[in-house]
C-alpha cells in the first residue's frame, strides 16, 4: 500500500486561521482549536460513518452543507460552522430523529444522561417540527445484563462500530431499511442467543440513547462510559 | 434435512467456491442461493455467511435491506418447483402451471389465504430424481402432476 504524504494544511474556520494534517477531518481540525461542532453519531476513536449529520458546516464554494466528521480538510478552505441556514438544518434533523421513534424521556432510563436530549437542549429545539410517527417495535430483553429497545434507537451504528471495531465480535448491524431499520443480533436472534456477542457492554456505553442500557438500575444510576471508549483507543496506541 | 445431505449445499458451495470465497461477493452468493432455494432461510444465509467468514449480522442486513431477497415465503407452506434444466425437460413447467392454476397464483406468490407460497427455484442439484418439488424444505423426487398436486394437499392439510 502507498501511505499518502500527510502534509499541513491551512484554512479557515469561523474566519479564524487553523492548521491540520491533511489526513484529519474538519471536525478533528475544529476540536483541537476549541471551536465546537454538535455531533451525533461521532464518537472519537471509532470509524465515521457521517450517518447523522448534526455536524453539518458551510463550506465556501459549495451549495450544499458537509458533514465536519467525514469531510477532510483541504488547503484554503473557508468553513463557518454556524449560521441561520445551518442552525435551522439541525433543528430539523433532531426533529427528524425524535419523530421517527418514540422518545418519551419521562419513562426512559436515559432521562437526564441522553445525548438526544442534551442536543434538543443545546440547540435548542423547543417544539417538535415534524409529527410523530408512534413506531412499535419489540423490546428484547432476554440477555441478562442488557436490554435493547428500538424503540429509542436513532441508528448512529456507534455500538455497530464498537462491536466490530474494538470488540472484534459485530455481534451487531443494521437490518432492514428506511423506516424500519433496526439494530439487530447475529441473524436477528434474541440477544441471549447471540454467539457472537461476548457480553462486554461497550455497546451499552456508547448509545447516546436509552436504546441500550443495562438491566436492573434505575435512572439515577444510568452512568453512560462514553469515554472509556475513547480512552481504551488510546491506550491501545491506534 | 440435514444441510451435509442436502444437495442444494453442494449446488451453493459450488458457487461459492467458483467466486473465490470472496467476502465482496456476498450479494452475488445470496443471488445463486435464492436461484437454489427459492428464498434465504436461516440456515442458508448462517451457511453463507461462515463460508465467506464473515458476521452473521452483517449477512442478515445485506440480505434484508433488498427487497429483491427473500427471508421466507409469506405462506405458512410453501412449495419450490425446480425450473433448471433437467426438471424442465421432464415437465417441471407443466407442473409449475398445474399448481399455479390449481391454487389461483403466480409462481412468487401466496394464497390469499397464507396457506401456501408457490416459488421456483434452478436447479437444487438433485438432478438424477428429475423433476423435483421442495415442500416445506423436503425434496419430493420423480414428481408427476398428480403426485404434485397430492404432496402439497398433504401438507397444508
Ligand atoms: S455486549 Fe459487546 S459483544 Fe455483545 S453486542 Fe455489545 S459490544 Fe458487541
Ligand atoms: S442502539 Fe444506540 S448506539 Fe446503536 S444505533 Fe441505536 S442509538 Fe446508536
Ligand atoms: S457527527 Fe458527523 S454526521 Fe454524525
Ligand atoms: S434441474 Fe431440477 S434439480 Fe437439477
Amino acid at each position: 500500500m502507498i501511505r499518502e504524504k500527510v502534509r499541513v494544511k491551512s484554512f479557515k474556520i469561523n474566519d479564524i486561521c487553523v492548521t491540520g494534517q491533511s489526513n484529519q477531518s474538519i471536525l478533528e481540525v475544529a476540536r483541537d482549536n476549541n471551536i465546537e461542532i454538535p455531533t451525533m453519531c461521532y464518537l472519537e476513536g471509532l470509524s465515521c460513518v457521517g450517518s447523522c449529520r448534526m455536524c453539518i458546516v458551510e463550506i465556501q464554494g459549495s451549495h450544499e452543507p458537509t458533514p465536519a466528521c467525514t469531510a477532510k480538510i483541504k488547503e484554503g478552505m473557508e468553513v463557518t460552522t454556524s449560521s441561520p441556514q445551518i442552525e435551522a438544518a439541525r433543528k430539523m434533523i433532531l426533529s427528524m430523529m425524535f419523530s421517527e421513534r418514540s422518545h418519551t424521556c419521562s419513562t426512559c432510563v436515559a432521562n437526564g444522561d441522553c445525548e438526544l436530549q442534551n442536543k434538543s437542549v443545546e440547540l435548542p429545539l423547543e417544539h417538535s417540527q415534524v409529527p410523530y410517527l408512534n413506531q412499535r417495535f419489540e423490546i428484547d430483553a432476554s440477555h441478562k445484563n442488557f436490554v435493547n429497545d428500538p424503540n429509542r434507537c436513532i441508528l448512529c451504528t456507534r455500538c455497530i462500530r464498537v462491536c466490530d471495531e474494538i470488540e472484534g465480535a459485530h455481534a451487531l448491524d443494521l437490518a432492514g431499511r428506511g423506516l424500519n431499520m433496526r439494530i439487530i443480533h447475529d441473524m436477528d436472534e434474541p440477544w441471549a442467543d447471540s454467539q457472537s456477542c461476548t457480553s462486554c457492554g461497550k455497546c451499552v456505553y456508547v448509545c447516546p440513547t436509552g436504546a441500550l442500557y443495562e438491566k436492573d438500575i434505575s435512572e439515577e444510576e444510568v452512568i453512560k462510559k462514553r469515554e472509556i471508549i475513547t480512552e481504551l483507543i488510546k491506550n491501545r496506541g491506534k | 434435512m440435514s444441510i451435509s445431505t442436502d444437495d442444494r449445499y453442494n449446488t451453493l458451495e459450488k458457487s461459492i467456491k467458483k467466486l473465490g470465497y470472496d467476502k465482496s461477493s456476498l450479494i452475488e452468493i445470496l443471488h445463486s442461493a435464492q436461484e437454489t432455494f427459492g428464498y434465504l432461510g436461516i440456515d442458508t444465509l448462517k451457511f453463507i455467511a461462515s463460508r465467506l467468514k464473515l458476521p452473521y449480522s452483517k449477512v442478515y442486513g445485506v440480505a434484508t435491506f433488498y427487497n429483491y431477497f427473500r427471508l421466507k415465503p409469506k405462506g405458512k407452506h410453501n412449495v419450490v418447483v425446480c425450473l433448471g434444466t433437467a426438471c424442465y425437460i421432464k415437465g417441471s413447467n407443466k407442473i409449475l402451471e398445474n399448481i399455479e392454476r390449481r391454487y389461483g397464483i403466480k409462481a412468487g406468490e401466496t394464497t390469499s389465504d397464507e396457506a401456501l407460497s408457490v416459488l421456483t427455484a434452478r436447479c437444487f442439484g438433485s438432478c438424477s430424481l428429475a423433476p423435483v418439488i421442495v415442500c416445506d424444505d423436503v425434496i419430493k423426487p420423480k414428481i408427476t402432476l398428480e403426485s404434485s398436486t397430492r404432496e402439497i394437499e398433504e401438507m397444508i392439510k
